[in-house]
């Protein structure tokens, strides 16, 4: 069983702007990249089960240079709203870390 | 051939800490000019909405004030974005203000461009109306209703402003909202360097030092930009740039790590080659500017209803060991007592219990069976349509909040009071409204630019 944390040595989650957020996957290397970049299990479903987020509106790219996956989804509710918890979405990167992906 | 253009970016923001011998070694490298942006929409809209900087009066002052005599002494312009958190009229008043004080204080006399892009609702109507606003994902169209609900609507200007006010000779610019890259890039772009180079330095260099590989060692960078492309260098010699942390900063709080959306073209740095030039630089080439239809970006904030709210401790182990069952009972109860109190007169209200320590950040129900904190803080917080009627929801609530026992018909508890009174009035919810474009064919159209020039006012 492999996790999102076992394969990248960084993840960090941030507002892009007040409607977007956008996490970056530093993998390990470009083994690692390359295994598992594409992954179905980190597909905007993972976005609609972890965030509330619209399918339609998630976003997926490779950066192969940096072995980097950046994933940007558009937020359900407003930045600073009444159900605020995150107002730079700095902390959601924490719920990708366990997500298996095989 | 282009001699390259140098130019200094002193700090991720104005007020964020300026540090002045990296300001003079950018001078003694023969920089040309001093940028930087001071604010974002990152903290919320209510910076937006209120016209109020996040930042530390003063220490917006000390650093503008390091920044203006360092110009001054170098006879070289002196540039900031985003003034005052937002770049609302209110926001950029109150960068105005200190930057003439610190002139009076110092005897610096520069001439002042404010480039005012805040936009009055009848204007934005009429263009709306003629079919010049385009919503942006997730929004949809606009309609008169989201634009009266707003308190500021500014429109988030490009370069060409900028460039306006340096050909007509402006030691100090203080702008309106602008994207940050177009403030860092406007000088380069007067000065006839290609756009991709001139553009992508900017958006490397936005955040300062954080394209450094040590994000904490100095503040600024130094960026040069020549015809083919572009160099960066941290101004600390304790600090280092390398290939990998110049471009990982491409994917700083940009949802795309290639495309980056500008006022009348996209940045595609799909090509972008990064080259350590020496242990502290790093040269940039391949970078291209795709020129579009001109388009601002728009930006409105206004209220969203008002919040009270209230904090506890809680160390008792009994309900430490049943957190989700706990949180249950007590906010039902809590919506309950409001409808058997306050009744209808409380409409359409929204009480949330958040519990620090355990999920107050995701709101995620943990799993039966994660291991117990030694102790949470549960803050309760009260949305309603007035102020008054959010405080009288907290107070409805307050002995249930304080003293809610998680087994019935125990002796009542007393939770840990942070403070007395219990209930905090923490004013308006503030929202951004738009996310949205306004096409225009000057990109001037949508900025006023009035001039100080303290040289002539002494003459007077």
């Amino acid at each position: 069983m492999t996790t999102v944390k076992d394969v990248c040595r960084h993840v960090r989650s941030k507002n892009a702007g007040p409607y977007w957020v956008t996490f970056d996957l530093f993998f390990d290397g470009p083994e690692s990249f390359q295994k598992h970049h594409a992954n179905p299990a980190l597909g905007p479903q993972l976005f609609q089960r972890l965030f509330g987020a619209d399918p339609a509106l998630v976003r997926h790219y490779p950066v192969a240079d940096l072995n980097v996956v950046k994933i940007s989804y558009a937020r359900a509710s407003p930045q600073g709203g009444v159900v605020e918890r995150d107002m730079h979405c700095g902390q959601q990167f924490v719920r990708l870390l366990d997500v298996q992906l095989d | 051939m282009l001699d390259p253009i140098k130019i200094i970016v002193p700090c991720g923001s104005l007020g964020a800490g300026v540090y002045e011998e990296e300001v003079r070694r950018g001078l003694e490298m023969g920089a040309h000019a001093i940028a930087t942006d001071a604010g974002s929409t990152d903290s919320g809209a209510a910076y937006l909405a209120l016209g109020v900087s996040k930042n530390n009066r003063a220490s917006v002052k000390r650093d503008l004030a390091i920044l203006m005599k360092a110009g001054a002494e170098a006879g070289i312009p002196v540039i900031v974005g985003t003034s005052g958190q937002a770049g609302g009229d209110k926001n950029l008043d109150w960068t105005r203000d200190i930057a003439l004080e610190i002139a009076a204080e110092l005897g610096l006399k520069p001439k002042i461009a404010l480039l005012y892009s805040e936009q009055d609702k009848a204007s934005l109507k009429a263009r709306n109306a003629a079919g010049a606003v385009k919503p942006l994902a997730p929004l949809g169209p606009l309609d008169d209703a989201t634009i009266d609900a707003c308190d500021h609507i500014v429109a988030v200007l490009g370069a060409e402003p900028y460039v306006a006010a340096l050909e007509a000779g402006a030691d100090l610019i203080l702008g309106g909202r602008t994207t940050d890259t177009a403030v860092l890039s406007s000088f380069a772009l007067l000065k006839g360097a290609p756009w991709g180079p001139a553009w992508h330095a900017a958006k490397i260099a936005e955040c300062g030092s954080q394209c450094a590989v040590y994000r904490t060692k100095g503040a600024g960078v130094l960026i040069s930009i020549d015809a083919e492309g572009f160099e960066v260098e941290p101004l600390s010699l304790e600090n280092r740039c390398d290939p990998h942390s110049v471009s990982a900063h491409m994917l700083y709080e940009n949802a795309n790590p290639f495309l980056l959306t500008e006022p009348g073209g996209v940045l595609d740095v799909t090509a972008a080659r990064y080259a350590a030039l020496d242990a502290r630089r790093v040269r940039v080439t391949g970078s291209a500017w795709d020129e579009k239809p001109y388009t601002l970006k728009l930006e409105g904030a206004g209220a969203g209803g008002f919040q009270t709210i209230m904090l506890i401790g809680i160390q008792d182990p009994e309900v430490l060991s049943r957190l989700n069952e706990f949180h249950d009972k007590m906010l039902a109860a809590m919506n309950h007592r409001v409808h058997t109190t306050i009744g209808e007169a409380a409409g359409d209200f929204n009480i949330s219990l958040r519990i620090y320590g355990w999920n107050a950040v995701s709101g995620e129900r943990l799993p039966e069976g994660t291991p117990a904190p030694r102790e949470v803080g549960v803050m309760f917080v009260a949305t309603a349509a007035t102020q008054e009627m959010a405080t009288q929801i907290a107070k409805a609530c307050n002995a249930w909040f304080f003293h809610f026992p998680i087994v019935e018909d125990d002796e009542l508890p007393s939770y840990g009071f942070a403070f007395t009174p219990a209930d905090i009035e923490r004013g308006a919810v503030h929202e951004f409204k738009l996310n949205h474009v306004i096409e225009i064919d000057d990109p001037m159209a949508l900025v006023r630019t009035v001039w100080i020039d303290l040289k002539k006012k002494e003459a007077a």
